[in-house]
């Protein structure tokens, strides 16, 4: 029963959290004792994660794995001025000292990429959640991380002051240089390098 | 010869004396004022201290350190909490063997600092598509299976400065150290891999939570969850108490502080990885896993001085992250002639391998730069070619565009003068290049 339940694909709209509590509340019903035998890694070592581990997680450019909650540019106007962005970013996210957040372009291998120029709208939602703000990473509830990304898509011209971004709306954003990205190729150990010189001798 | 004499005249005299005190002691008084006048050699001195038995420390004569980089960042703001620290280089040219000690390795730091973590409070999840997600503690990661990798390290970023005038300043981004630690293909095994996983995401638990997504063939291959490095456990700046070893693969790969694997079925695209997949030239894409094959020669390197015509060895480091170096050749003359150098040992896949070859210098001017042949049949290109696959100028070479390939690999030259001066060999150009921290 447990296992069958961790190959469940849910729903996009269903979130993580639910997704685990749910799980958690089916495996106590199913007995501790079963899930533990059904769950044991060959060694024995490890033990499963709680749920507020699975909760803090990382979310990938389909946004698959966003949790639930919400937020909006003039939310996100707030929060960016009430949690210190704007003591790096500056008030409107262009003054600096550090890099500014809206426009901008690539101009050399940076690791500063433009917000506009990242391909996959959650990701940027992902990277505030986690990273954000530099002194204290992590601090900002789910619903400001939204926020703060629904501000910056909107200082960005992407979506407008209004949009409500969520789980399934952020993953939605097409975002303008989407289709700059390309699919890294597969790797094995026998791939040749793309650049390769080989003498003829 | 001449400096030789002086001391064997002292050391024939003290015998005489020394003789004399035996013979007769009256002597003894007029033996020890001949030895003052003479002034005897210091008294054997112990150098130890307790620090240095419990802890053991360099000669007071070795004062190698890496080579600071300054601030990397241009766009770092000086008003955040932590002063960034800054990156440093390996200073290859002091080095011997194959093995970068671990406090010479180069470091290169990105936005955060590096954390103070307690190893009893750190733990290692392994999620995402997997039959079971776990959590180890170090305890329990120390109980599972374990291997060491001797394999060199290197940033994307290495050949920081064409143009600088010392090996650490062209190629100090890269080191070698023998790595311990779990394979990863064991921790997806206790895990258990599902269908459709292709990739697994690693993150750092520093501030700057860095991730990057690794091919699965790759994970299942050769990589390490690492807490081990030369022997000891791993040190803060290099990922303490954990961090993934990538053998061959781009620095920015070897997350440090690895808090968490997640397996997944597409790369993710994190705030490191935009550069390497978002560009139209998909060569570029390609060329984002292993470096090709590389070397450098590090002594005699860039701001040496050779004292005087006559007998020397070339030496330096070769690898390649397309496995073991099968040949390095040296030439004299800027490229016209190459001899095949000897390999010192150890030579081990995706490590660094030294090489030497005696040369007897002229006292002619001579132009020293040395080639790489890997397993696979790579060699090390020329900057002509180079510059010809990017399809690129030579002022765009050293210009900002290199900075967006990574992986410069082209060979370096070293020019001996007249005078015995070691400089750079590069051709000028008029572009000063300091890019890519």
């Amino acid at each position: 029963m447990a296992r069958s339940l961790m190959v469940w694909r849910r729903p996009m709209w269903l979130s993580t959290y639910t997704a685990s509590a749910v799980a958690f509340a089916v495996a106590m019903s199913v007995g501790a004792a079963a899930l533990a035998q059904e769950q044991s890694s060959p060694s024995g070592l490890g033990r499963p994660p709680t749920a507020a581990e699975l909760r803090d997680g990382l979310v990938g450019p389909d946004g698959a794995d966003l949790p639930q909650g919400s937020g909006t540019a003039v939310e996100g106007a707030l929060v960016f001025a009430g949690r210190g962005c704007t003591t790096c970013h500056g008030p409107t996210g262009t003054e600096g000292p550090s890099v500014a957040l809206v426009g901008g372009r690539v101009t050399s291998f940076s690791n500063y990429w433009p917000i506009s120029h990242w391909p996959f709208a959650p990701t940027i939602w992902d990277y505030i959640r986690r990273v954000m703000p530099y002194d204290r990473p992590g601090i900002l509830t789910v619903d400001e991380a939204y926020a703060v990304t629904a501000f910056l898509l909107y200082r960005n011209g992407i979506i407008g002051e209004h949009d409500t971004m969520d789980a399934r709306s952020l993953a939605a954003v097409e975002m303008p240089h989407r289709d700059d990205y390309q699919r890294p190729e597969p790797w094995t150990p026998d791939t040749p390098r793309g650049f390769e010189i080989v003498p003829a001798r | 010869m001449r400096d030789m004499q002086p001391s064997r005249r002292r050391f024939l005299k003290k015998s005489a004396a020394v003789a004399g005190v035996v013979a007769s002691p009256p002597a003894l008084a007029l033996a020890a004022e001949s030895a003052s006048a003479e002034s005897l050699p210091p008294a054997v001195v112990d150098n130890n201290s307790l620090e240095s038995v419990l802890y053991g420390q360099r000669s007071r004569f070795v004062t190698t350190t890496r080579e600071i980089e300054g601030r990397s960042h241009n766009t770092t703001p000086t008003t955040r909490p932590n002063p960034q620290r800054p990156s440093a280089r390996t200073p290859l040219a002091e080095l011997v063997g194959t093995i970068t000690p671990t406090s010479l390795h180069f470091t290169t730091q990105h936005y955060y600092g590096i954390p103070d973590i307690n190893p009893d409070e750190h733990s290692l999840m392994v999620e995402g598509m997997v039959d079971r997600p776990l959590v180890f503690t170090m305890d329990e990661l120390r109980r599972l299976p374990f291997v060491s990798r001797i394999c060199f390290l290197e940033c994307i970023g290495n050949r920081p400065n064409p143009r600088a005038t010392t090996v650490a300043g062209t190629h100090g981004r890269t080191g070698c150290s023998e790595w311990t630690g779990v394979p990863l293909s064991v921790l997806l095994r206790e895990a258990g891999l599902k269908n459709g996983a292709h990739w697994i995401i690693a993150e750092s638990s520093d501030g700057g939570r860095h991730t990057k997504s690794v091919p699965l063939a790759k994970a299942l291959d050769d990589v390490l969850v690492a807490y081990g490095q030369n022997g000891e456990p791993v040190r803060p700046d290099h990922g303490y108490p954990l961090r993934l070893v990538v053998p061959g693969f781009e620095g920015v790969y070897n997350v440090k502080w690895l808090r968490r694997i997640k397996v997944v079925d597409q790369p993710y695209l994190s705030f490191q990885e935009h550069s390497r997949f978002l560009t139209p030239n998909p060569k570029t894409q390609r060329d984002s896993y292993d470096f090709g094959p590389n070397s450098v020669i590090t002594a005699p390197s860039g701001s040496q001085q050779l004292p005087e015509p006559g007998s020397y060895v070339i030496t330096g480091l070769a690898w390649s992250g397309g496995g073991t170096v099968r040949k390095v050749e040296v030439s004299t003359d800027g490229g016209q002639t190459y001899q095949e150098a000897q390999l010192a040992g150890p030579v081990l896949p995706k490590a660094h391998t030294r090489f030497y070859l005696p040369w007897r210098w002229s006292g002619e001017e001579a132009v020293l730069q040395s080639r790489c042949l890997d397993e696979k049949g790579q060699l090390q290109p020329t900057e002509a070619e180079y510059a010809r696959y990017w399809n690129l100028t030579r002022a765009q070479l050293y210009g900002t565009i290199q900075s967006q390939l990574g992986h410069c690999n082209w060979l370096q030259p070293w020019k001996v003068g007249l005078d015995g001066t070691v400089t750079n060999g590069l051709a000028p150009t008029d572009v000063v290049v300091d890019v890519h921290g």
